[in-house]
């Protein structure tokens, strides 16, 4: 006779709290398979955890994002934000879709010309680059973005005996209305701070000031910013045309495009409230053209969106490694992906679903990862189907910056595989080994005896 | 473990204490241990009982039933 199907027995108060309009899921949404390929299949072959991102995903955001602001503006370039996922295979992906490369450190600018792009197609953000760096930027005729006063006469120092000049922007931060406002990174507007930096530019030799670029903040869950920061960056272009008679050849709205993860402490799903990219290329191409810009000069638009390009593309697969009851009687679940692999949970209320068919019963539930840790905690409190040790699950949306952000803690980090347009699975980064970790480490003559 | 005798169960699942005026739910199990608890079966016979009609093992199966037994015994629900 076939056994019965079974499923952990399980009882739950009811609570008869404050109604809402929204009422609670009856289903539980399962995720068994990416772009075709079954996730126990992939956790059989490439071991748990495990780290998927969809190639036709990222295609797919990158095409919606290009089309969306391509529509309303006649010259846009992307940037692949190289510090949101620089594993190779992803930025050879946007590449390969047109996209330059925006980095922030020596070590991104390597990573990018290793990837086969050209010097001219770099911008080079953030407040720390060595002379070292600025050097072959300037060599490589790369977008250099001033931070800050230092950087500027740095590179006034750096091109006095050249014959070469450098090509710069500068990046200014200011009040878009929203809080906090990102204050240090770049010149201030309302304060003078960028005209300065503006002025002082244009009466040095060897450098060319090229662009203006704002980066407001991240998240940002409103479009109406980025109207008011690219109003201003515009105002900045037309002083500097009326005063130099120099046209700015391009204007960076950085990024900050929100993806669809719930923030913790949210009320409604981040998949319901934020904006799309049509929204904000909205906001932002329609304050460049209602600027006084004039047609002839209009400049080329920047755009550098990490999050909400590449987020939705990856997916962390694991397994339930143990149930347990909590001092108060509930259900807490450990699973094998930890903050070390899922840096974001430390800011968003990721989504975690069973990897198979189960019963729609749930359980007030705490995940835990799988470090020795009391930090260590996926999510709080989430209404959690009843897994048993061994049963799979699935992260979606945890493609941006946890494969940069990972820490190599307590344990080594898994491999990362990518599903191509073919439904074939690559590896794109191995799982690390003791061996490799170790070859890093000196050990001392005098500890070495044995 | 004894039940609370003045306990009802639903046939859909649904429990209600008269004591203390909770409810709870069961799952499908959930609900057919309670019933075998009411015809005052010992957790071994539950246990064979189990393994015989569902799919699952042993070792995971007394597991599970502890911790169930527990979460009556936490709400209440059982004779002390």
């Amino acid at each position: 006779m076939e056994k019965l199907k079974y499923e952990r027995p399980v009882i739950n108060k009811i609570n008869a709290g404050t109604p809402d309009k929204f009422g609670m899921n009856t289903r539980v949404k399962v995720i068994d398979e990416i772009d075709g390929v079954k996730v126990s299949e992939l956790l059989k072959k490439y071991g748990s955890p495990l780290y998927v991102i969809s190639e036709k995903t990222v295609r797919d955001n990158y095409k919606d994002a290009y089309r969306a602001f391509s529509n309303r503006y006649p010259k846009v370039q992307f940037a692949w934000s190289y510090k949101t996922n620089y594993l190779d295979a992803v930025c050879r992906i946007f590449h390969d879709e047109g996209s330059w490369a925006e980095v922030v450190s020596g070590f991104e600018y390597d990573k990018a010309l290793s990837n086969g792009i050209p010097g001219g197609q770099i911008i080079f953000n953030g407040p720390d680059k060595s002379d070292e760096d600025l050097l072959k930027a300037i060599d490589n005729s790369s977008f250099i973005h001033i931070d800050h006063f230092d950087e500027l006469y740095s590179i006034i120092r750096l091109t006095k005996n050249t014959n070469k000049k450098a090509k710069v922007a500068i990046r200014v931060n200011m009040d878009t209305g929203i809080y906090p406002q990102w204050d240090r990174f770049g010149f201030n507007y309302e304060n003078g701070e960028a005209w300065n930096a503006i002025n002082r530019i244009m009466l040095a030799d060897n450098i060319d000031l090229v662009g203006l670029h704002t980066h407001i903040g991240t998240y940002i869950m409103t479009p109406q910013p980025y109207y008011v920061a690219a109003s201003k960056l515009s105002e900045l272009a037309v002083r500097t045309h009326k005063k130099y008679d120099h046209a700015i050849k391009y204007i960076d709205m950085g990024g900050g495009f929100a993806s669809k993860n719930t923030l913790k402490g949210a009320y409604l799903p981040g998949k319901d409230t934020c904006p799309s990219f049509d929204d904000y290329a909205d906001a932002i191409t329609n304050a460049i053209l209602n600027s006084e810009i004039k047609p002839d000069n209009l400049p080329v638009l920047f755009l550098e969106t990490g999050r909400a390009l590449i987020d939705d593309a990856g997916y962390l697969l694991g397994t339930v490694l143990a149930n347990k009851r909590l001092a108060n009687a509930r259900r807490a679940t450990i699973i094998d992906i930890g903050v070390n692999l899922l840096f974001t949970s430390f800011w968003y209320q990721h989504e975690i679903y069973p990897a198979k068919e189960c019963s729609n019963v749930t359980e007030d539930t705490t995940i835990y990862g799988p470090l020795c840790m009391n930090i260590d905690i996926i999510r709080d409190a989430v209404q959690f189907p009843v897994l048993q040790k061994g049963d799979h699950v699935v992260i979606p949306r945890i493609g941006a910056y946890n494969m940069t952000q990972w820490l190599q803690f307590i344990t080594l980090r898994p491999n990362v595989v990518l599903i191509d347009n073919d439904k074939n699975v690559n590896i794109i980064r191995e799982k690390e080994t003791l061996e490799a970790f170790k070859n890093l480490e000196k050990i001392p003559g005098h500890l070495n005896g044995k | 473990m004894k039940l609370k005798s003045n306990i009802a169960v639903s046939d859909s699942g649904f429990l209600f204490d008269p004591t203390t005026g909770d409810s709870y739910t069961l799952n499908e199990t959930g609900k057919v241990i309670l019933e075998m608890l009411k015809e005052g079966k010992s957790e071994k016979e539950i246990i064979s009982e189990f393994t015989e009609k569902y799919d699952v093992d042993e070792g995971t199966f007394e597991q599970n039933l502890y911790d169930f037994l527990r979460m009556l015994s936490h709400y209440n629900l059982t004779e002390i």
